[in-house]
């Protein structure tokens, strides 16, 4: 079995980190409910005529996938495998909207073509010409984990030798309003909902100060009473007592779920940095790929944006970082990197 | 293997209907479309309000028709599959959706902002949403995901599933898919003016698009060492699997099936099986004017001179999307297991760039080998191998 790092790490999301890393981060406002990503000027990446008929996420998508072959050197991956739990909301609204308004009538196929899931991952193959593996994970927040989770597998088994793996959501223009309206007002999520791309590139062979990807675990379903268990035993399967742990990344959105998080933070002993990002980069499905772009940049810059940690911070080499991530109680992901 | 589509709401029925050329080809009557009556689906014969009663659900849930046909399809496989004890092996859900929970969002839309009765439809909506309730219904907690690439996505989620127990991550995986009609793919389909007016006829010169259609289907894979630990019956080995992508248009296949070719060689490969060992074919055949010609192309150049049997069995099902690589891996394992190949209905005369001539009425032979392909929208062209031991 070969070893899998991570050889890039791009991210856009609702602040600057595309053209400027984690370092011009603020906090969110709270109002409005929803906040668009930060995004990049993308007719620097994509031609105009292709652009023009691109939605959001497809831009990002292809951006993003773009500068993390790019900045690991890569012109063709081996492997195209995207997340997305919302897919293309924009593009589905218009061709919804479109079938409601006209009554069926006088439609046109390209919103419909573009609203399919894979579209990303499709694009990014017919841009670079990618006739290799190819694959899109639309499940909830553990979307962008199972495309990870199918990168390492790959990398694993030597069935590719570089991999090409991103999770995004668009916010869209109406869909996100009915979530927004039916979440609990009370007890539910705070941090506005957001949209970004966070892609990486996956690869067998060690370069310098290489962040490897030691492993990934997913559950569909998990009480509180179990989080220590399955922490501990997560630990042990991969041979890292909880002292060994620099840097724990955390979801909080602010919901009553977050006691998830308490509870994860209680396996581990002070010397261990918390350090929770949604407060910046708003929720959706595919914010824990942000989760994994932050712990890679850390590991890798040894720098801990202040904005970002909670409670005291140690100053120690980082070398070995935990990525958990939860939506509602459900769908809960550990990843674990090591330097 | 647990299974619902347009012709039986269990593997018996199913077989019954391929082994009888029984089609499950009618007007459409589950969604409300103003093209009713220039198309033709195959439609699963069971009310949402039957299957709720079927899977002894509360009344008033926020099932869509996506987890309904899923929970169905899915039980099925486990009682199939003599499974009771669900959790006492690590076992994974693998499903996947090209609508997710479209067919209810369709209809309440421009309701949500208002009606509260309504609203629950509103988390129902996204892909996962009916992979969690079937891997609920199961009782599964661990490793649970969805995969959507078009029409060849249950063909990826029974690959990661293979995969997944030869890693040794898992020891037993429950993979496939399902889509229900919607007036949303109606509508989409026909704008891409690929929907037939009449019974589709895959392979066929004269063919004049394809009929959609609704199923579910799931298959119970379990490790090597679980069969040798309960002694269980195999009714199938995936010998072989491989994903490659066209890159060549959003939704149009290339002239020279370089997508679907990369996928049967690989496929082979991965199985180390020669063409000439593949005794069966069952195609993506969706009887449209271009997914036809360019697989024919690929089945040509992989196989040369002499191909082997093949047919495509979406003239009985429709072409049911997502669930189309489940619904057509239970066709080969049942193949396999009968010793049959099932007949391409409706088809008259070859395609005249190809020649290639579909089997057309129930054949039987020695099979070992069922290629199984699988391709969709974005490029993505997958192909299976079922062997029998």
């Amino acid at each position: 079995m070969k070893p899998c790092y991570i050889y890039s790490a791009v991210s856009i999301s609702a602040q600057h980190t595309f053209d400027s890393g984690l370092g011009l981060l603020e906090p969110l406002a709270l109002q409005p409910n929803k906040v668009n990503a930060h995004h990049p000027l993308y007719k620097s990446y994509i031609p105009p005529a292709a652009l023009r008929r691109m939605a959001t996420g497809v831009k990002m998508g292809v951006t993003a996938g773009k500068k993390a072959l790019e900045n690991a050197n890569i012109i063709q991956p081996d492997a195209i495998v995207i997340g997305t739990g919302m897919g293309c909301i924009e593009d589905t609204e218009t061709f919804l909207n479109a079938i409601i308004k006209n009554d069926e009538a006088y439609l046109t196929p390209t919103a419909f073509i573009q609203s399919t899931h894979n579209t990303v991952g499709a694009q990014i193959a017919l841009g670079l010409q990618c006739k290799a593996y190819n694959n899109t994970y639309v499940h909830g927040a553990l979307s962008f984990e199972s495309a990870l989770l199918d990168g390492l597998l790959q990398v694993e088994d030597d069935s590719a030798s570089t991999v090409l793996v991103g999770g995004l959501d668009e916010l869209g223009k109406e869909f996100i309003d009915y979530i927004d309206l039916i979440e609990d007002k009370n007890e539910g999520i705070t941090v506005p909902f957001s949209e970004g791309a966070s892609f990486f590139v996956l690869g067998a062979i060690k370069q310098q100060h290489a962040v490897q990807l030691k492993a990934i675990k997913t559950f569909s379903a998990l009480t509180l009473e179990n989080v220590r268990s399955v922490f501990m035993a997560f630990l042990k399967e991969n041979a890292c007592p909880p002292e060994t742990i620099d840097a724990l990344i955390l979801g909080h959105n602010g919901s009553k779920y977050d006691h998830y998080y308490t509870e994860a933070a209680s396996c581990f002993p002070k010397t261990t940095v918390q350090l929770k990002y949604k407060q910046c980069i708003g929720e959706y499905f595919t914010a824990s790929a942000f989760g994994l772009y932050l712990g890679v940049t850390l590991l890798k810059n040894q720098d801990l944006p202040s904005l970002l940690t909670c409670g005291d911070t140690p100053k120690k080499p980082l070398k070995i970082s935990i990525i958990y991530n939860q939506y509602n109680g459900r769908d809960h992901s550990l990843i674990l990197l090591s330097l | 293997m647990g299974i619902v589509s347009a012709i039986g709401h269990s593997v018996s029925e199913n077989l019954d209907a391929l082994l009888n050329s029984k089609p499950g080809i009618t007007s459409i009557s589950s969604v409300k479309t103003h093209h009713a009556n220039t198309i033709k689906v195959g439609e699963v014969k069971r009310s949402n309000a039957d299957l709720i009663k079927a899977l002894q659900l509360p009344e008033h849930t926020n099932y869509t028709r996506t987890a309904l046909l899923g929970c169905y399809a899915a039980k099925q496989a486990i009682q199939n599959a003599n499974i009771t004890a669900i959790n006492s092996y690590r076992t994974g859900f693998i499903s996947s959706t090209s609508v997710g929970g479209m067919d209810k969002t369709e209809i309440h839309l421009k309701d949500f902002a208002t009606n509260k009765a309504v609203q629950k439809y509103i988390k129902s909506h996204h892909a996962g949403d009916s992979t969690q309730k079937i891997a609920d219904t199961l009782g599964i907690d661990g490793f649970v995901t969805t995969i959507s690439t078009a029409c060849s996505s249950a063909a990826n989620a029974i690959m990661l599933g293979a995969k997944l127990i030869k890693s040794g991550r898992l020891d037993r995986v429950i993979v496939g898919g399902v889509d229900p009609l919607s007036k949303f793919t109606i509508n989409g389909f026909k704008t891409l003016m690929i929907l037939s007016e009449s019974d589709c006829r895959p392979f066929d010169a004269d063919r004049s698009g394809l009929n959609l259609g609704e199923a579910a289907a799931y298959l119970v894979l379990e490790s090597q060492a679980i069969v040798e630990k309960e002694n269980k019956k195999v009714l199938a080995y995936i010998s072989g699997y491989a994903n490659a992508n066209d890159a060549f248009h959003q939704t149009a296949s290339s002239e020279t099936g370089e997508g679907a070719y990369l996928a049967m060689t690989q496929a082979l490969k991965t199985a180390q099986l020669n063409p000439s060992q593949i005794d069966y074919i069952n195609a993506h055949g969706t009887a449209t004017a271009n997914n036809d010609l360019s697989e024919s192309v690929a089945i040509k150049r992989v196989f040369g001179e002499t191909i082997p049997d093949f047919s495509s069995t979406k003239a009985f099902t429709g072409h049911t999307l997502a669930a189309a690589g489940a619904i057509e891996a239970v066709y080969s394992v049942l193949a396999l297991q009968n010793q049959v190949v099932f007949p391409n209905l409706n088809f008259k005369t070859t395609i005249p760039e190809t020649g290639l001539q579909p089997v057309t009425t129930i054949k039987r032979k020695p099979i070992k080998h069922v290629l199984s392909n699988s391709f969709g929208f974005g490029g993505n062209c997958s192909t299976l191998i079922f062997s029998k031991l």
